[in-house]
């Protein structure tokens, strides 16, 4: 089992990101559980979302201490320590950040994909909605799943223009993110 | 009544609060009225997009609050329809006079609860004390603990509920949070099968309606005898439920090839000394933990409710006689009581399990999360107790009463 944390704020889509994400496992016939935790719905405020990735069925239902992998949609969280917090070791970060990701450093950090899905989802949808983006790139770095079934699973989601937008968000965010392997 | 729904069988990424409305959808009520409160507000979105797709082929009223709500589903219920409506927490106690209503006309009306603290310090958070402070309201209790079980457990309600031998209300709970927002894979079963599982409920006597221009009587004769022979028979009816819910249980392992118990589910409760007994969503976390602590040998199981009202004691004595120590989880308080409200019910035939040592474990309130080393924490006392060593009574398993105060 895999286990993912989204770190965004309420609008940047880390809860359908994760959402998506379960959906696309559950398509390759493997499981997918995801949930997110906050209080009251409302635009801006922290969001934290927990997604639980496996060929058995998934049973718990706590939040996750311990990620193997991180997705963050908000890059002013970069270097946050509630971020960090519990990562395991050779713990991989998928960002939406269009900087040097030399900048971020974890002891337990070994793989970076860094990708700026804020201006590819300005290029493509009209407006700054990183989350399918960060799937791209998800898929690309992690080796988990294969960008397929995510566009796939696009379609539960979005119609028409959007679905096209958004799919040509994630291939590119397949396609361009950067990968830094740290030491 | 007719709806577009495919006759098949899809496999889909779901959250609670959507399954619950695709639940009742698949029951094809004639009336819904239901008002958004946080964490159910998806179950009302996603009834009115499936009845703006023709999807449910209901009449929706849109009411000012819940308390119309319920008042609305019950009336309509009483004129022969089939009714649903979703609530939770602040929403459920501003219906309760009308939920009492509901009981005491034995209008077998479904409802889901989104479980929530209640108005308390005005938190918005998960727990289960919504539950509890409605439990003496006359309605039958069921508790989902996964996405797929609320689903299920919203297609048994209405045998339950409308069974000529029963005809009691049946509320759904289901964890707000925890569950009501995850998304997870859900079997969503044949339309057709549905049918045929609810079609029994079509062969049975009509119940008593309230018809226009036909004279009842209704509330009239609540004083003395009447009053205290309903009574009597509502309480012979909740009697009555434990069985016909194992039956329904069975009926539908039949036709839908699912067990997940009757009135409990004994998760490796068969060889254990020791036992949880818990409710809801955190019976998932609590079977992985189980799974790893049987792997160094300890012997323990859980004991899930899956009904809450009637209250299973005679599932619970069978299968938690002989037992050398169980912990009993609550994710709500008893006000008055030290221990948590299913512990002490539980307490109350204490006699009829034996020599049992109960603990009781206050967790997951307040959005606490019940996590497997909360669970870890809850075992390593069960097991100190079963040892016969000196282990409190009651513990707050996520807060230092020492750092606390009081």
């Amino acid at each position: 089992m895999i286990e993912v944390r989204f770190h965004g704020r309420g609008g940047q889509g880390a809860v359908m990101a994760s959402k998506i994400l379960a959906t696309a496992f559950v398509k390759i016939k493997k499981y997918g559980a995801s949930f997110p935790m906050f209080g009251f719905e409302r635009r801006g405020a922290p969001v934290t979302a927990f997604g639980r990735f496996s060929k058995e069925p998934i049973r718990e239902k706590t939040q996750i201490y311990n990620p193997d992998i991180l997705m963050v949609l908000d890059p002013s969280q970069k270097n946050s320590s509630a971020v960090f917090q519990g990562l395991v070791s050779g713990g991989i970060m998928i960002i939406n950040y269009d900087n040097d990701p030399n900048d971020i450093s974890h002891e337990n950090l070994e793989t970076i994909g860094s990708i700026d899905a804020n201006t590819i989802s300005i290029e493509e949808i009209g407006m700054a909605m990183p989350n399918t983006c960060l799937l791209g790139a998800f898929a690309k770095v992690t080796g988990t799943i294969d960008l397929k079934p995510v566009i796939e699973s696009f379609k539960d989601y979005f119609q028409g223009e959007k679905l096209e937008a958004n799919a040509r968000c994630a291939k590119r965010g397949f396609d361009e993110v950067k990968i830094l392997i740290k030491n | 009544m007719k709806t577009k729904l495919n006759n098949k069988s899809e496999v889909k990424v779901m959250t609670g609060n959507e399954t619950a409305a695709l639940a009742a959808t698949l029951c094809r009520p004639d009336i819904v009225a239901a008002y958004p409160i946080t964490p159910q507000t998806e179950v009302v979105e996603k009834l009115a997009q499936y009845h703006a797709s023709g999807k449910l082929d209901a009449e929706i009223i849109n009411v000012e609050g819940e308390n119309s709500a319920m008042n609305s589903i019950t009336a309509a219920s009483l004129a022969g329809g089939r009714v649903f409506t979703a609530t939770s927490s602040w929403g459920l106690v501003f219906m309760y006079d009308a939920i009492l209503v509901t009981a005491g006309a034995r209008a077998p009306v479904v409802m889901v609860n989104v479980n929530r603290e209640t108005p308390g310090m005005i938190a918005v958070s998960s727990g289960q004390q919504d539950m509890i402070s409605t439990r003496d309201c006359g309605w039958i209790f069921l508790i989902a603990e996964d996405c797929q079980e609320i689903l299920d457990m919203v297609i048994m309600a209405y045998r339950l509920a409308e069974d000529h031998d029963i005809q009691i209300p049946v509320m759904v709970h289901y964890d707000g949070f925890y569950l009501s927002y995850m998304a997870e894979r859900v079997e969503i079963p044949f339309q057709k099968n549905v049918d045929d599982f609810l079609s029994v409920l079509k062969q049975q006597p009509e119940r008593t309606k309230l018809m226009p221009g036909e004279l009842l009587g209704c509330g009239s004769h609540g004083i003395l005898g009447g009053y205290m022979e309903m009574r009597h028979k509502h309480c012979q009816a909740m009697e009555r439920a434990k069985g016909k819910f194992e039956q329904i249980n069975l009926e539908f392992e039949k036709k839908f090839n699912k067990n997940y118990g009757g009135q409990v589910e004994e998760y490796k409760l068969y060889d254990a000394d020791i036992a949880l007994l818990a409710s809801g969503s955190m019976c998932g976390t609590i079977k992985t933990v189980i799974d790893e602590k049987r792997k160094h040998g300890i012997k323990i199981g859980l004991l899930r409710l899956r009904m809450f009202r009637p209250f299973p004691n005679e599932k619970i004595v069978q299968a938690l006689k002989g037992k050398k120590c169980v912990g009993v989880v609550d994710r709500s308080l008893c006000f008055g009581f030290k221990h948590g409200p299913i512990c002490v019910e539980l307490r109350s035939f204490l006699s009829d399990i034996g020599d049992t040592k109960i603990l009781s474990f206050i967790d997951g309130i307040a959005n606490t999360d019940i996590k497997k080393d909360n669970v870890k924490k809850m075992i390593d006392l069960i097991i100190a107790g079963s040892k016969g060593e000196d282990v409190p009574e009651v513990t707050w398993v996520s807060y230092d009463e020492n750092h606390g105060g009081n």
